[in-house]
């Protein structure tokens, strides 16, 4: 079986799983909502909360993203699902992709609706000139962010105390698409007169970072959850 | 740009900053050798290679 | 702040009694440890008595003698970490001593940078008002010593040495992977702060010695902290494989006795 059929068959696994036990849409979503409630409560100021706006969805993104990730591998390491994988065989590599895309998936959907949040609540304005620069951000940011997620979720999978490993682990990593995703969602919004052609070359910076984790984790996964 | 302290403004900060690094890697070191006489007893000769 | 804080460690001839009570030290790391000390001394009295005020920065300068060579250890040691880690990984160099030293190393270099933050933004507050500005090179270095700590948190974690040992040393080369992209993002964010140089280049005479005193005396501390820590570590992972052998061999005492 080739890699790419792996893969797909293991992101549609994960996402059955997903879609039948509600976990993202009935808790993980909520959350967020929840965070980006409780930011405008910290913040308490509508203009600065317009200006801010690309970084709290970018953040809450994040915090969101920890849970979905301890989600993932909890699913793989319950039954030792993850090792009867290998023992089956089934190419590491496949696996890496196969989780990063179900993750990106739900990045995606957590994405929008992080996004449809801060226009609602933040009266953030999308334009229609920085569509495109929007778009493009998200797809370069959620996949960089996917792999990452996938390569130390699968490290902190099945440790004692992973839960607080995690954060530590993770968070600095993603620090970059941080930085980058909220500038380049600044030039698309139009943050501050940030005009979209700022944008484009975090966009570079996002891929980038995509590319080199996306080959890292592939090469890496296996020894990683190897036991 | 703040303008620079006077001397013995600065002589707190610059104490300070020499007794925590000697501080710091003063107690790392204590425990480090503090740890290896405590196991060594224990480690049998061939695994100290070094000795 | 005498330097008796430092580990000393005098020159009695080996014999079975003191191997234990020094355990992990043999002539070399002694003489290295008498040097490092001596080279200490010298800091403190170099650093802090006889050279001068600088003209600008006046008594601030002082704590540059020791910051710059922590910073500069840190940076070593993790370096130092990222070879040891690939060497571990490559096949034909696989020590389980490469993964000792890049965890000692780690672990020196974690010491050395909190030190060089702390000293740092002491020194920062001195010379610029404030405790930290948000420049790239400042930011990098709080993401690799945040890195670090999660890379012995890894090391932490747990299973044989061989999972241990390959885990870290992934973990390692992600770090060098993950550390110029934070760099060049931060750089991007923030391109206006180039001060922080406003020092170097500008030491003369007394205050140009004072420093190198300082760099060469953490260098051997720096060697001299991981091989006694390298070494601590094999006799860790020597009691850890007792452990098991003796848990292996009551199992089977007590399959004999069913």
């Amino acid at each position: 079986m080739s890699t790419w059929r792996i893969a797909r068959l293991i992101a549609a696994k994960d996402l059955r799983i997903e879609w039948r036990s509600r976990v993202v849409t009935n808790q993980v979503l909520p959350f967020a909502a929840l965070v980006m409630v409780l930011f405008a409560f910290a913040l308490d100021n509508d203009n600065v909360l317009t200006r801010v706006a690309p970084g709290l969805v970018w953040l809450a993104t994040m915090f969101s993203m920890l849970v979905l990730v301890q989600r993932a591998f909890a699913v793989e390491t319950a039954d030792g699902a993850l090792d009867a994988l290998q023992v089956a065989g089934v190419r590491p590599g496949g696996i890496f992709l196969g989780k990063s895309l179900a993750l990106a998936a739900q990045l995606a959907v957590l994405e929008t609706v992080l996004l449809i949040a801060a226009v609602v609540l933040y009266q953030a304005e999308l334009q229609a000139s920085g569509a495109v620069l929007l778009v493009t951000t998200f797809a370069a940011a959620t996949t960089g962010l996917a792999f990452v997620g996938t390569l130390y979720g699968g490290l902190a999978a099945g440790a004692k105390g992973r839960e607080t490993l995690l954060p530590l682990l993770m968070l600095p990593v993603v620090a970059p698409v941080l930085i980058g995703a909220t500038r380049a969602t600044e030039a698309a919004f139009g943050t501050n007169g940030a005009s979209s052609s700022e944008g484009w070359p975090w966009i570079g910076l996002l891929i980038l970072f995509a590319v080199l984790f996306g080959a890292g984790g592939t090469l890496a996964f296996g020894s990683l959850i190897d036991e | 740009m703040i303008a620079v302290m006077s001397t013995s403004d600065q002589l707190p900060y610059v104490v300070a900053s020499y007794v925590v690094t000697l501080g710091a890697i003063g107690a790392y070191a204590w425990r480090m050798l503090a740890r290896a006489r405590k196991i060594a007893a224990k480690v049998p000769p061939k695994d100290r290679p070094w000795t | 702040m005498t330097p008796t804080d430092t580990p000393t460690s005098d020159t009695s001839p080996i014999d079975p009694a003191a191997a234990v009570r020094r355990p992990t030290g043999t002539a070399f790391t002694r003489a290295l440890g008498v040097a490092s000390l001596v080279g200490i001394v010298w800091l403190v009295l170099f650093g802090l008595f006889l050279s001068p005020n600088d003209a600008s920065q006046k008594a601030g300068v002082r704590i540059l003698y020791i910051h710059v060579p922590s910073a500069w250890l840190a940076y070593l040691a993790f370096i130092v970490t990222g070879v040891s880690s690939a060497a571990y990984l490559f096949k034909r160099t696989r020590s389980l001593t490469w993964d000792r030293i890049a965890g000692a190393s780690a672990e020196v270099g974690v010491l050395f940078m909190g030190v060089a933050l702390i000293t740092g933004s002491l020194w920062g507050r001195i010379s610029w008002g404030i405790f930290w500005t948000w420049d790239s090179r400042l930011t990098t270095t709080a993401f690799l010593f945040v890195t670090y700590i999660g890379y012995l948190a890894v090391r932490g974690l747990g299973g044989s040495h061989q999972q241990r040992a390959r885990r870290s040393a992934i973990i390692a080369l992600l770090a060098v992977l993950e550390v110029p992209l934070v760099h060049f993002s931060v750089k991007w964010w923030r391109p206006l702060h180039q001060q922080e140089s406003v020092a170097e280049g500008k030491l003369s005479g007394l205050m140009l010695f004072s420093l190198f005193v300082g760099i060469v005396s953490f260098t051997l501390l720096y060697v001299w902290l991981v091989l006694h820590r390298q070494r601590v570590l094999a006799m860790e992972d020597s009691l850890d494989d007792q452990g098991l052998d003796q848990a292996l061999a009551e199992r089977r005492a007590e399959g004999a006795q069913v």
